[in-house]
This record gives structure tokens, sequence and C-alpha cells, in this order.
């Protein structure tokens, strides 16, 4: 049981690294995430079913992915939409997309076939079968999050971090701010669409409606996340990341588990997290004042340490 | 360097807001031409800079940069030629990273691989670049940008504008912000790296002093026009009081049949 509540963690915190991308680095709140998540499932599940292979499966479910990201920087760029609105755009598209994928229908099974889920329990066999999958996604979740720490300190990466920062110094540099938001959003979403192909796979089914309500379980993920420790660094942010999803996770299964002593139902959830966002999104607000004026305390004391040091120094040279 | 031909700028035409900022103006900045720029609030300073950076397109005119028409060039293409360094110290760097990564970004102008250019090479050069602002920045690396002061701030700026190689700075009031100290130590570090990486510079200030002192010239600027234009030896034998004077019997000549100057 323990186990699934991490595979699911696990699983949805490449989803939430994809929402980590557009929300907090790249400052575009992005709402392709709820279609995308859905078509990364569908493309995932079809290619499957149609025998082309686990691997190009889950590489088109992500290029397919980074394509939604694609249109919905395409129509904020050029037609000067706001991101939110190019974001529901695409999503509300891709509804009727995802359906078209998975052959007109809105659920698509994956039985008796093979899936990297059904995969990995012959691959770990030395393991019980909860702890294959475990360990399998696992191994997926690591490799995806050391491919994206190393992405963001490339030059490349770290002038997207800069334009979600602030734009106009971009601009300054002379790179074409347009250009960096494309790519940082079609990561974005190619990560999203990841998750959601090994969702399907997981689950044994593709949904029309699987990423309803996805950007606001990310965001939740993400300040749970938050609040375990501060910093700048990329390698640490991914993994406060992946920790905030898997505690989410497994918050909303103790809801569910434990909730109906209260008379909480399923379908409460959504409400339960939109709830734990405003009140993360208070909680931070405070907290973030308070530590920024703490930061700059410390730099400061840093600072003056550093000065008398070297004013020693020179008073010992002379 | 920089050609300037009637150029002019109208905010809101064809309403009743409308604004000419900017009328029919003429200007040539030679190579290593330092221009400091004065003029009153509102008189089209920044729209000046802001038509030559490429933020706004010209309602009129051309401008040419180094003998190319720049006039419909998007502004970070222009980037590569001109360096601008804004009023407040947060519009030239990134808070949310590092002072390291702040520098590789500003390093080579224009649009970034997917190479890891950060290593320990770069860092010991940036190291001994941020000596060179004596604010102990270089042991500061991986500090983040939202950390520092407005003044350690434009100085990074300033260094980082310098470091991408561009041909021409555009100062806008770059040490208004700051206090006199650390204007001071802002405005030593301008001419020291503009005569270093021989760049040509326009610099906005409302401080009549800085405007004398440094530089080769002297433009003022009033209702959207230039009205003032001294070179060198002119420019030698200035002060305060003289430049206002000159002020104010071109005032008095543009108004000489208005009745309303004197009410
Ligand atoms: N983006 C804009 N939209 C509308 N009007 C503008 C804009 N920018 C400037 N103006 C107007 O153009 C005129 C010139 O403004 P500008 O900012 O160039 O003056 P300035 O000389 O830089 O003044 P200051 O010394 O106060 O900075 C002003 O009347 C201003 O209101
Ligand atoms: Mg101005």
């Amino acid at each position: 049981m323990i186990e699934g509540i991490f595979v699911d963690g696990l699983i949805f915190s490449i989803m939430v690294l994809g929402v980590l991308i557009t929300y907090r680095i790249l400052d575009f709140p992005d709402l392709t995430t709820d279609g995308s998540f859905a078509t990364g499932a569908a493309v995932a599940t079809i290619s499957i079913v149609n025998g082309l292979g686990l691997f190009p499966a889950i590489l088109l479910a992500t290029l397919a992915g980074a394509a939604a990201g694609i249109v919905t920087a395409t129509i904020h760029n050029h037609l000067k939409v706001p991101g939110l609105l190019a974001g529901i755009l695409t999503m509300t598209m891709l509804y009727s997309v995802n359906i078209r994928i998975l052959g007109g229908r809105a659920n698509v099974p994956l039985l008796r076939i093979e899936t990297l889920y059904s995969r990995m329990p012959e691959q770990f066999s030395f393991l019980s079968e909860p702890w294959a999958l475990l360990v399998g996604t696992l191994i997926i979740v690591i490799i995806v999050k050391l491919i994206l720490d190393l992405f963001f300190r490339t030059d490349l990466g770290i002038s997207i971090g800069a334009l979600g920062s602030n734009e106009q110094m971009i601009v300054s540099m002379g790179i074409n701010p347009r250009v960096l938001k494309v790519i940082g959003i079609a990561v974005s979403n190619g990560l999203i669409a990841l998750s959601g192909g090994l969702l399907a796979q997981y689950q044994g089914f593709a949904d029309a409606n699987l990423g309803v309500g996805m950007v606001v379980q990310g965001l939740a993920a993400i300040m749970i996340g938050e609040f375990l420790f501060n910093t700048n660094k990329i390698f640490l942010i991914s993994l406060r990341v992946i920790f905030g999803a898997i505690i989410y996770k497994g918050l909303m299964f103790f809801g569910r588990y434990y909730g109906y002593y209260i008379n909480l139902t399923p379908s409460d959830l959504k409400l339960l997290t939109g709830i734990l966002v405003i009140v993360s999104l208070v909680i931070a607000k405070t907290r973030n004042a308070a530590s920024s004026a703490d930061a700059r305390k410390k730099a400061i004391k840093k600072n003056l340490a550093l000065r008398e040091h070297e004013e020693k120094k020179e008073i010992e040279h002379a | 360097m920089l050609k300037i031909e009637q150029v002019s700028k109208v905010f809101y035409p064809g309403t009743v807001n409308e604004k000419r900022a900017l009328d029919y103006v003429n200007l040539e900045v030679s190579d290593g031409d330092f221009v400091t720029v004065v003029g009153s609030n509102g008189s089209g300073k920044s729209t000046l800079f802001n038509l030559i950076g490429g933020t706004f397109p010209v309602t009129g005119g051309k401008i040419l940069l180094n003998g190319t028409d720049v006039t419909g060039k998007p502004e970070y293409k222009r980037a590569f030629t001109i360096g601008r360094i804004f009023q407040d110290p947060t519009v030239g760097t990134a808070a949310a990273m590092s002072i390291e990564d702040n520098m590789i970004t500003a390093y080579k102008k224009g649009m970034k691989g997917l190479k890891i250019s950060l290593n320990h090479v770069k860092r010991e050069m940036f190291k001994n670049e941020l000596k060179q602002l004596s604010m102990g920045l270089e042991e500061r690396l991986k500090d983040n940008v939202g950390l520092l002061s407005g003044g350690q701030r434009q100085a990074l700026t300033l260094l980082m504008t310098v470091l991408s190689r561009p041909k021409l700075l555009l100062l806008d009031e770059h040490t208004a912000a700051l206090d006199p100290r650390n204007a001071q130590i802002v405005m030593d570090l301008t001419t020291q790296f503009i005569k270093k990486y021989q760049l040509s510079a326009l610099m906005v200030t409302h401080n009549m002093q800085h405007a004398i002192q440094y530089g080769n010239r002297l433009i003022m600027m009033d209702e959207g026009n230039i009205i003032l234009d001294l070179k060198e030896e002119e420019k030698k034998n200035l002060t305060v009081p003289k430049l206002v004077e000159m002020f104010k019997s071109i005032k008095n000549k543009e108004y000489s049949s208005d009745e309303d100057l004197l009410s």
C-alpha cells in the first residue's frame, strides 16, 4: 500500500517538475498542463496498443506534450495574448485532440498488454512486485531529475531562469525572449506529458479527463516542497519538488482513506487541494517576507565580517 | 557610431492625450564620444534612449548604428551593439539568480546553447572582474543578486554590461537612485570602463556638475528638441551658472514674442 503512494507520488513528481518550470522558473502561469497531461497518457496508450514499443511510446508522448507547449507559447508570443489565456485555449483544444488520439473514445484500457509497469516486476524479479514498481519508477524519476538539473546548469537553462526573473535583462543581453519561452514551455509540457504517459501505464488506462485539476495539484506539491527547505540551487529545488509531490500524494491518500470518518468524499479532495494552496500562499507570504529580510541580514553580516577580515590583514601588512 | 535623422515620437496619436515627446531630432555621435544629456523632466531624454535602444518604434525618422539602419530592428538585436543601464538598479540583473549565473548570462551576447560554460576558469575570471568593483562581491559568487544593496547591484549591472562588449552605452540616470557614496563609486567605475573598453556613451543626468565634469560633449533637451550641443573646448570652459544662463537665453529667444512668458 505504502509503496503505491510512493509510485503515485513519483510519477506525479515528474508532472510537478514541469509545473515548476513554468510557474516558478519562467514565471509563466501555464494552464496547458491539464490538457497535455492527458495528451501524454493518450499518446503513450495508443502507441503501445498499436505495438510501437515501450520506448518509442513514451518518447512520442513526451514530444506530443512539448508540441502542445509550443502551441501555447506561439499563441502567447505572436498574438500577444496573456499566458493564462493562451494556456486555456490550448488546453480546451487539447480535450478534442485527446479524444481523437484515443480513437473517438474518452477511455482506452491497457489490459493484457505489455507496459513499462508490467515489465518492471520481470526486470527486478528479485523484488516483490510493489517494490519492483517503486524501484523502476524511482530510477525513471532520478534520470529525469538529473537531466533536468543538468539542463538548468547549461547556458541555455540559466538564461531561461534569468528570463523568469527579469525579462529586460534577457533582452539587453541580445536574446529573443520569445524563443526562450517556447523552449521553456515545451520542456515543461514534455515532462507533464511524460508523467501522463507513465500514469496511464501504471493504472492501466488512458482517460481524456486524466489531467483535470493537475495544475493546482502541482502547485500544491511545489508549495509543500518549499516548506521543507530554502535553496537557490536547482539540484535541491528539484529534489524539494519530488518530496513535495510524494507528501501531497500521501496527504491525499490519507484524506481518501480516513476522510470518511469526518464525512469527506473523494470529490472533496479538489476543494481540499485548493484550500491547501491558499493556506500555503498565506504562510509563504509571511514567511517569505521574514526569510528575505533574514537572508539580507545574513548577507550583510557576512559582508561586514569579510571587510573586517580584510582590514585586519591590511593592518597586519602595515 | 550613432546617427539619428529627423526622429520623432508621438504617444497616443490622434487622441486627446496625444503627446509629441520627440520633435524631429537629429544627432550624430562619433566613436569614442561620451555625451552627457541634460534637460528638465519630460523633455524627452528617456524617450530618445528608448528609441535608440528599440523599446518602442519611432513615429518618424531613421536611426543608424555603425552605418546600418536599425530603425525597424527589435530591441534584442540592437542590444548586440548597445548596452543600457537604467535608473532602477533591479532592471539590469536577475534577482532570483546567483551572481555567477547572472554573469555567465551576460558574458556573451546572444542566444545560448546547451553548453555548460560556468566552470572554474570562468569563476576565477568573474572573481577578478568583480574585484575591480572593490565591494567584496568576488567572495559572494553564489549569493543571489536579490541580496545585494542597490549600489552593489548597479555596479554589478555596469560590470555585466561592459562584459557583454557593447559599443555604445546608454546610461539613463543610472546613479540617481543611489546614495552619494555609491553614486560616486558607480560613476568612477563608469568612466573607468568607458576608457578601458573604448566605448561611446550617452549619459542622462540631472546632476549639472556631473554633466559638465564627465564626457567630451553635452547636449540639452527641451520639449522634445535638442536645444544645445556643446563640444570639446566649449564644454571644457563650462560652469553650472554659464549653463543655466545659456538655457535661459535660449528659452527667452523662443518666447521673445510670447506674452505668456511674462505672466
Ligand atoms: N511610454 C509612454 N507612454 C506615453 N507617454 C510617454 C511614455 N514615455 C514618455 N512619455 C511622455 O513623453 C514625454 C517625455 O518623457 P521622457 O520620459 O522622455 O522624459 P525625460 O526627459 O526622460 O524626463 P525625466 O527627467 O523626468 O526622466 C513626457 O511627457 C512623458 O509623459
Ligand atoms: Mg527619464
